[in-house]
């Protein structure tokens, strides 16, 4: 052990490492995983900004629809459990790549991409009929804010199926090589996270803005 | 330290978000009880939103406090965020971010909500007065 490392006390338990990049790098499993965990904090960031937004607009109606009036908890129901399963099969699939199980694998990942899809198909459907029922995102600055925030989730959303159909392809035809799998960790990272996003907005927007 | 040895420790230091465990029954438990739990307290904030029984202004507190749970199961069992010695990389870029999170939303709600406060009567206000 060097005097230096033993003066800035980083020592682990006795190993050589001081803290100082004496070590080298982290395994590129590491690394990738890692950086990719840190873009999702900033999309969080991102959104914690659009939650802002719409807690400061919810009440700016314009005479127009309120919250009561126009969500339908039911709606956020079914929303919710789709994305809940959705995110637990995409575990699954991470649990069947690692054991490069090629069959349950990729039923697991179509799994994750039908409940993702239900998902979506259920979001489409209400800002179709809220803008037919002229609550639109010209209406009000609360329906600005509103089909930013859920709107941005739901781009989330529609980006993630794509990867998940680009790496349904990938594990098909290059199987289980080391990037391949850094990849998958990467997008059930990213999937997680977008439930994550989902609870607050079910909470926020959907049960507490239909509180009596 | 030999080689093996030092190559075992690397392992213990860090390991990636969202990295599963070792064997197949514990890794698969991991997202069973997360998603039971997850089930649960999505459940649980559903019947609290429509029952009539509980206090009117607690409602939304615990509501937002449900929703936190929630957020704490999926780290725990989706993302295996965990306190454990080879995750505080992790543990710190979260606590981070949400420290940002908490600064930008509490910011702007608490500024925001001030400035309205200050900006006189809002046209709802004087459509009531003139009603008068």
């Amino acid at each position: 052990m060097t005097t230096e490392a033993a003066t800035i006390g980083m020592t682990h338990s006795g190993s050589e490492d001081t803290g100082l990049g004496h070590r080298g790098p982290e395994s590129k499993s590491i690394v990738v995983p890692y950086g990719f965990w840190l873009f999702v904090l900033s999309d969080i960031v991102l959104f914690s900004a659009l939650f802002a937004t719409y807690a400061s607009l919810v009440h700016a109606t314009d005479y127009g629809p309120t919250t009561n009036q126009l969500f339908s908890r039911t709606t956020a129901a079914w929303e919710t459990a789709a994305l809940l399963l959705s995110t637990f099969v995409c575990g699954l699939a991470l649990i069947a790549a690692k054991r490069r199980n090629m069959m349950w694998t990729q039923v697991w990942l179509v799994a994750t991409g039908l409940f993702g899809l239900i998902f979506l198909i259920f979001e489409l459907r209400e800002f179709v009929e809220f803008i037919e029922s002229g609550a639109g995102p010209q209406r009000s600055a609360f329906l600005s804010s509103f089909f930013t925030l859920v709107g941005c989730h739901g781009a989330h959303v529609t980006a993630g199926l794509m990867w998940l159909g680009t790496m349904m392809a990938q594990i098909w035809a290059k199987g289980f090589r080391e990037h391949i799998l850094r990849r998958l960790l990467c997008f059930t990272i990213f999937w997680h996270a977008l439930d994550i996003i989902w609870v607050a907005i079910f909470t926020i927007v959907y049960l507490i803005g239909t509180l009596p | 330290m030999s080689d093996i040895e030092r190559a075992d420790h690397n392992d213990l230091l860090d390991v990636a978000p969202g990295s599963p465990h070792d064997s197949l029954l514990s890794e698969t438990l991991s997202y069973v009880v997360g998603l039971g739990l997850a089930v649960l307290l999505t459940a649980i904030s559903f019947w609290v939103a429509s029952t009539g029984s509980l206090w009117g202004p607690g409602v939304a507190v615990g509501l937002a406090v449900l929703a936190i749970a929630q957020m704490g199961v999926h780290l725990v069992f989706f993302l295996h965020i965990t306190s454990g010695p080879d995750n505080t990389n992790n543990v710190l870029a979260l606590a981070f971010g949400v420290l940002i999170v908490f600064l930008v939303m509490v910011g702007t709600i608490w500024i925001m909500a001030h400035m309205s406060a200050n900006m006189g009567p809002s046209p709802e206000m004087m459509n009531l007065q003139m009603q008068h």
